[in-house]
């Protein structure tokens, strides 16, 4: 039987297949192919690296913005409280000053009513002296006129003695 | 548009030239079949074209070994494209394919023959163009590192088509684990059958063999798949041979299922040539018939002549786009069955 050549196994080709494939096979397994899929797989990695540290950078800028956002936050706060206390301070310390004068004054005005009392006691002591003092030498005086005339010392005892 | 209106135009043109040439010849019956099988099989020159009935052929060398006279070395243009003559005793036996056969003693000897045939030639040319576009792809990487951007132009479109073949194909069907090992093999073999399929479909000179017709190129590739399958396979899928997880008595007295099995190992690589094979030369055979129609037809008639060209001319256009898809599906193919035979022969362990 007489195949078509197509169809008849044909050494000399096959020969030749063998070895343009092996040597096709042998070079691009070695140079040619591995170089491709390991690049292409190495840029993939690549990529994916890059798109992972993009993501953790702009999540720390995120965060960084919140750390921000959060210190002016309490800056704020402290400034408030500053200004509060500062007020209440100086309202505290005003307070204090109008007291502290209050008290002052009054203690003053007190020692100078005692002193005024005081002097008042004085003046009216000395005038009561000198009322004393006047009122004696007056009445000695009444008396030496009195008693000048006869009679009137044993008239005077004698009253003195009733009165007793 | 204009071109492609321009080529269309070009064809038309060309056919009926041809047309008017095969009308004027005489009328001796067109073999049909000789000149399908002609054009599909191997040759000792590269026939080119027919011009006044001189052949314009590239003639190639022929290298032949016979016991009895030693080595030869000469070219395939002493025999004149002829099977009549004879030279240093070899000539081109009519009763096989027009082999090159010596004469020993008066009777015709088959030689060891490793001729440059255009089969050879247009294999080697295929190879050229593999080694060229990968390692010229390859060499772009040598100078730049991850971080510079991806290609593009034609190292791009490469890239891209390795990568789909390397993860669609081959990581799909073979698995993450063990691909790596079987990509360059598959990969060689898928652009080999696509480079050879697409130069096959070239009516002239740097293609036109048909060379993934040809059992022999099949057959050696299936080979190939048949070797790294049965080379790779683990104790697994050897189990699953011999003894498969099916009732005993399925096995045991008459290992029916072994038996069926065991034939399994070489039935799938069989399917594998006789697909690529079956396709690619039912394509051109296709092809072939219906150039051949036209001369036919003209033969009998211009009247009948002329509608059949136009019709042959328009079926041979829609045949080489489809033939464009089946070149691409059947390098497709053979690789995909060939990575999912290797995928099978690494089962994991399953504990049933």
């Amino acid at each position: 039987m007489n195949l078509p050549s197509v169809l008849s196994p044909d050494f000399g080709l096959l020969f030749w297949m063998l070895i343009a494939f092996l040597v096709v096979f042998a070079l691009l397994a070695k140079f040619g192919f591995p170089v491709i899929t390991g690049m292409v797989e190495e840029r993939k990695k690549f990529i994916d690296e890059s798109l992972q540290s993009a993501r953790e950078a702009n999540e720390r800028l995120a965060s960084i913005h919140a750390e921000s956002e959060t210190l002016l936050k309490e800056a704020r706060e402290k400034q408030a409280q500053i200004l509060s206390e500062a007020k209440y301070t100086s309202q505290a310390i005003i307070a204090e000053a109008r007291t502290k004068a209050e008290t002052e004054s009054s203690k003053m005005l007190n020692e100078a009513k005692a002193q005024i009392l005081a002097e008042k006691e004085n003046a009216l002591r000395d005038i009561r002296a000198q009322v004393a003092d006047l009122s004696l030498g007056i009445a000695e005086k009444i008396m030496r006129n009195e008693l000048q005339k006869d009679g009137e010392h044993e008239k005077f005892v004698k009253r003195l003695l009733e009165e007793l | 548009m204009k071109q492609r209106l321009h080529i269309l135009l070009l064809s038309l043109c060309l056919t009926v030239s041809l047309t008017a040439e095969a009308a004027s010849e005489d009328n001796e019956r067109i073999d049909v079949k000789g000149i399908v099988l002609g054009h599909l099989g191997d040759a000792y020159d590269w026939h080119i074209l027919t011009w006044n009935d001189r052949h314009i052929s590239l003639p190639l060398p022929c290298i032949v070994y016979s016991e009895h006279s030693g080595w030869h070395l000469f070219l395939s243009s002493v025999f004149h494209h002829g099977t009549g003559r004879a030279h240093e005793g070899f000539f081109l036996n009519p009763d096989d394919n027009g082999k090159i056969y010596e004469y020993v003693d008066g009777t015709p000897v088959k030689p060891w023959d490793i001729s440059i045939t255009k089969d050879v030639l247009q294999i080697w040319i295929v190879a050229a163009l593999l080694l060229f576009i990968f390692l010229h792809t390859a060499r772009w990487y040598k100078y730049r590192d991850a971080g510079s951007p991806a290609p593009k132009g034609f190292t791009g479109f490469i890239e891209m088509f390795v990568m789909m073949i390397n993860d669609e194909v081959i990581k799909g069907a073979i698995g993450e684990k063990h691909y790596r090992r079987f990509a360059p093999y598959l990969l060689t073999c898928f652009f080999f059958i696509f480079l050879t399929n697409l130069l096959g479909l070239l009516p002239i000179f740097p293609g036109g063999a048909n060379v993934t017709g040809n059992i022999t190129i099949t057959f050696f590739l299936s080979v190939c798949t048949f070797l790294v399958v049965n080379f790779s396979g683990n104790k697994e899928y050897w189990k699953e041979i011999f003894w498969p997880e099916v009732p005993t008595w399925l096995k045991a007295p008459v290992p029916i299922m072994p038996v069926i099995e065991f034939f399994g190992i070489f039935t799938k690589p069989f399917a594998l040539m006789v697909r690529l094979f079956a396709n690619m030369l039912g394509g051109h055979a296709i092809i072939l018939s219906l150039t051949c129609v036209i001369f036919i037809t003209c033969q009998i008639g211009a009247g009948l002549g002329a509608p059949m060209t136009v019709t042959s001319f328009a079926l041979m256009i829609f045949m080489n786009c489809l033939e464009l898809l089946v070149a691409f599906i059947q390098a497709y193919v053979f690789t995909m069955l060939s990575a999912i035979f290797i995928g099978l022969a690494l089962p994991e362990h399953h504990g049933h």
